[in-house]
């Protein structure tokens, strides 16, 4: 079995630091892959650098296309890798903002996606749009409501709505439960695991949370000053850390 | 001996000017941009937009292209919303009068080259002709990606999906595409165009047109063009097609139903009458039916 997206070697320097050295996983259909890290350990170097957003200085990407196969993205060009990561691949910002089109209706920032890939038909859009708002638990009588007038989760929620809409096989999550609180983030997670079983998706997670990796990831990645100091099965790794830094790491959650 | 006094009585206003006020550098470095707008119909061209002597947005970009196309015996008309007479279109064809000397008309049909400000002639132009638009924003996508360095990524890409976005956001807030002006469209198949802020009701006559339409926007730096019998075709759903908008009234001068009208407000009682935008076109039909022309009140 061929992984569907395998990272070799990435190596991202800023100036003569180092943002990210040597980082290589694979991943396979259905997998979730957590990386952890403290604020500045490179995990959203290694996040941007493979989901195209920064260029990175040595390494390379390979994703399993489903018209050419297993193929490098740098041999792509670049209409290629822009429709690669609408349409196959998807991105899930911290900060909902980011990712959303605020001026924009919630069932229009749905349907972007799939007006960007051809979609002509108004009836058919407004309908995958108001199917999708309710798989994320969002009333579908607020589909021509502005994403402003959204509370943080449900904007969040409206976020992966507007990524999965086109069936991607990969999504990158950067920090996807940051900055709600405890009730709205047990709610979005359970909401990823189901929708991540149901249609088979591979996620590459980062997140600072060490529960969020326990409640979503398969394998977890941990990295410190830009390498990767530990890797291994999510909670084998977390239940027995073997680097000093991921002993750390774990022996810093707070026990309520 | 001759004072410098002496010299600059010998020179009228009018000779102290280049050709078309412009000089010739500056014409040549537009043409270029003009030849290139041909060539890649709908393709957003930059250009050194000049300081001319009027403010931004009353026509600067039209007015360098006008200049830089205009030839000693060439016909200008100027038309702004439709009319000759207003403010804008009277001081145009005064400016190429005083600094060109070509003739000028307010009849469509003599005119070799007409500028114009949001609208086109009733009258169908021909393969004689030359239409300048002035523009005043001339990237589509400004309000929704205000990125210029991703608006011309876009452009290039062909992703346009994002225009279908705000088309799909009138339907859903009004019910049906309510965008009445600066109507988006796609010229030959490739490119997405601002065809400046015309009502949607002209955009057909974009369509396979026998002139040569050429866009002028001099803030923004940029040119582009509509070769002529270039395919133009205005955005639309499947399911919402591109439909025209027109007042459901005839001209209460000439009784056209057909042209696209103004409303005008004619006491404080709310009493209106709608006439046509386009007072030439209003003006000849006037004729045919053997009105005589109306008195300008002085």
């Amino acid at each position: 079995m061929t992984p569907l997206f395998s990272v070799n070697n990435i190596t991202k320097y800023y100036g003569s630091q180092i943002g990210c050295a040597g980082a290589s996983f694979d991943i396979y259909p259905g997998e979730v892959l957590g990386i952890v890290g403290e604020s500045g350990s490179g995990k959203s170097t290694l996040l941007n650098c493979i989901s195209d957003q920064l260029s990175f200085d040595e390494g390379h990407i390979f994703f399993d296309m489903q018209d050419r196969g297993f193929c490098n993205l740098a041999n792509l060009t670049e209409p290629e890798r822009r429709m690669l990561s609408r349409t196959d691949m998807a991105f899930v910002h911290q900060n909902p903002r980011d990712g959303l089109r605020m001026t924009v209706s919630a069932g229009g920032n749905i349907g972007e996606r799939l007006m960007n890939t051809g979609a002509r038909h108004y009836g058919n859009i407004r309908t995958a749009a108001a199917e999708w708002m309710e798989r994320v638990e969002l009333a579908a009588g607020r589909i021509d409501d502005r994403p402003s007038t959204f509370s943080g989760g449900m904007q969040q929620r409206l976020q992966i709505a507007r990524n999965l809409v086109t069936a991607p096989r990969l999504i990158f999550m950067d920090e996807p439960t940051g900055g709600l609180d405890v009730s709205v983030q047990a709610k979005l997670l359970d909401l990823l695991r189901g929708l991540v079983q149901q249609l088979g998706l591979a996620v590459v997670v980062v997140t600072h949370d060490l529960a969020v990796v326990r409640m979503l990831a398969d394998r977890m990645m941990v990295m410190q000053k830009g390498h990767v100091v530990e890797t291994g099965l999510a909670d084998q790794v977390l239940d027995d850390p073997q680097h000093p830094y991921t002993q750390l790491l774990v022996s810093s959650v707070l026990q309520v | 001996m001759t004072t410098h006094s002496e010299i600059h009585d010998d020179l009228s206003f009018e000779d102290s000017y280049n050709f078309a006020y412009l000089d010739e550098q500056t014409k040549r470095m537009i043409r270029r941009a003009l030849l290139k707008a041909v060539a890649i119909p709908g393709y957003q061209v930059p250009f050194a937009s000049r300081e001319m002597p009027m403010p931004y947005g009353w026509g600067t970009g039209g007015v360098q292209v006008t200049a830089a196309c205009l030839v000693p015996d060439d016909c200008v008309k100027v038309i702004d919303q439709g009319a000759d007479d207003t403010t804008n279109a009277v001081s145009i064809r005064s400016f190429f009068e005083r600094t060109a000397g070509v003739a000028t008309t307010e009849k469509t049909t003599d005119a070799s080259l007409i500028q114009t400000r949001h609208r086109i002639p009733e009258t169908p132009l021909t393969e004689d002709q030359i239409l300048v638009y002035q523009v005043p924003i001339p990237e589509p996508l400004r309000f929704l990606e205000p990125r210029e360095t991703e608006t011309r990524k876009m452009h290039a890409l062909t992703e346009y999906g994002l225009m279908h976005v705000k088309l799909y956001e009138d339907i859903s807030q009004h019910g049906h595409i309510a965008t009445s002006y600066a109507y988006p469209v796609k010229v030959d198949d490739r490119y997405i165009m601002d065809p400046s802020p015309i009502p949607k009701f002209d955009n057909p006559k974009m369509d396979d047109c026998p002139a040569l339409q050429l866009f002028g926007a001099g803030r923004e730096q940029r040119i582009y063009a509509i070769p002529p019998y270039s395919k133009v075709k205005s955005l639309d759903f499947d399911d919402y097609p591109f439909s025209q908008l027109r007042a459901p009234e005839t001209c209460a001068i000439c009784g056209a139903d057909d042209s696209y009208l103004d409303e005008m407000i004619i006491d404080d009682d709310g009493g209106r009458m709608f006439v046509c935008s386009d007072t030439d076109f209003c003006a000849s039909r006037q004729n045919e039916q053997g009105f005589e022309p109306a008195e300008v009140a002085s």
